[in-house]
């Protein structure tokens, strides 16, 4: 199988963002979109802990400790930023302001709905963050993440078997395998990496996928 | 004359006792009142409910606070932070029980104590597990479930400025709960990189001071 890099699902992904989006940016994979968007696009990213207009990392000597992101890392603002509470922050995600959300899942399955928070595993704690409200609010939800788990099991489903994040609410799936649209009548393939066939990346995906 | 100074970070904490549900700002690294909470491990005091985003991380903060095992709840959005050691252990030994709150829903119900509100609908986890046994309506074809105000005993926030009226402003992203946790509590301690004798530009106050009892200064950054 050929199977694109993480980057290069990022940047499959960020071809999708359209100039003057606002745009949350989930924890690990969904966070290198960033570095991707085309050149000549103004896309400001909202972060949920309380930044609208993320800028890229500080360089050395200019770190400043409070000035961080979701995932915890130091960053910079663009011009045209503002910070606000976790209360304003919330109503940006909730109140249907953002117009895409990108976010990792651990399953989706062919109605849209997405797991992406808790396993069935009893040991390891739950936690959620802000993915439930950006599902909640957000028009636009894509997704990014492996085709397959590390076990190798298909993460595309007819229905997830982990606990839902949301119902109904993924738009698309970006994979190291191409990119699905959720439809009424199930996933259609948008595109398959180059060198892949249908029926070998059907054989890799726990639902039927729509040529 | 309002002067709502107290000397330094155990005097801040004093009042809280055996039991307390405290609030917690913070997000990541960034807004966490470090000075208070290490005070309040100093004091000790037990059976603690910590309402903050994270479970801490590392041997600093809430994370020392559950050590210690002073803490027997903890209500947060995402409590697996790398290096979130001490809650996971307390965790798996059952020794802290744990409410997960979607994180606006936290905001929210903080901001809703704050605001004597009774509550709000909200469609966040709606039809998921965190909904059930939940009270729910349809409001033109969308789900929303019913959320209840969550006050508390005390909070504990971090500004980068104050003045002796108890206004506080923030530094960059390290208002996150700050702001709403300020308003919810019974009794609210500011910690402040700099408490100044002079007001605060009433423009740049986003805390206003009537929803702070006590505040202390404490320079060092986290």
């Amino acid at each position: 199988m050929m199977r694109l890099t993480e980057d290069q699902i990022a940047a499959r992904l960020a071809a999708d963002i359209p100039d003057s989006a606002y745009v949350n940016l989930g924890i690990g994979l969904p966070n290198r979109v960033a570095q991707h968007v085309p050149e000549g696009r103004e896309v400001f990213y909202q972060t949920e802990n309380g930044l609208l207009g993320v800028g890229p990392a500080p360089l050395p000597g200019q770190e400043d400790p409070e000035l961080i992101d979701a995932s915890k890392k130091l960053v910079t603002t663009l011009p045209g930023a503002a910070f606000f509470d976790q209360a304003e922050s919330f109503a940006i995600m909730r109140g249907g302001h953002l117009n895409i959300a990108v976010l990792g899942a651990y399953q989706v399955a062919q109605n849209g709905d997405l797991a992406n928070w808790a396993t069935l595993d009893d040991k390891h704690p739950p936690a959620v963050g802000g993915a439930m409200d950006l599902v909640a609010g957000v028009p636009q939800i894509l997704v990014i993440m492996r085709h397959t788990d590390r076990a190798g099991e298909p993460k595309l489903l007819e229905r997830c078997t982990y606990p839902l994040t949301g119902a109904g609410v993924v738009n698309r799936v970006y994979t190291d395998l191409g990119v699905f649209a959720v439809t009424p009548d199930g996933f259609r393939v948008v595109e398959l990496a180059a060198g892949n066939s249908l029926d070998e990346v059907q054989a890799e995906t726990g639902a039927r996928l729509l040529a | 004359m309002i002067d709502k100074r107290v000397p330094d970070l155990s005097a801040a904490v004093a009042p809280i006792h055996d039991g307390a549900a405290v609030m917690i700002g913070g997000f990541g690294s960034s807004g966490i009142p470090m000075g208070l909470i290490h005070a309040l491990l100093d004091r000790g005091a037990r059976g603690l409910t910590v309402i903050s985003n994270n479970a801490g991380a590392g041997e600093v903060g809430i994370s020392a606070l559950l050590r210690e095992g002073l803490v027997s709840k903890v209500v947060c959005s995402y409590p697996r932070t790398p290096g979130s050691i001490w809650f996971e252990r307390r965790y798996e030994a059952g020794e802290v029980e744990l409410e997960v709150v979607p994180q606006g829903t936290l905001a929210e119900r903080i901001r809703a104590a704050g605001a004597g509100l009774g509550g709000f609908l909200t469609p966040t986890a709606y039809g998921t597990l965190l909904a059930e046994g939940k009270e729910t309506r349809v409001i033109d074809g969308i789900g929303y479930v019913l959320e209840p105000p969550l006050p508390a005993d005390f909070a504990l926030v971090r500004g980068e400025a104050g003045d002796r009226w108890g206004n506080v402003r923030y530094h960059a992203t390290a208002r996150n709960f700050n702001p709403v946790m300020a308003m919810a509590a019974r009794h609210t301690i500011a910690e402040v990189r700099t408490l100044s004798d002079t007001p605060l530009d009433p423009h740049s106050v986003v805390t206003p001071g009537i929803f702070v009892h006590a505040i202390v200064e404490h320079g060092e950054r986290p």
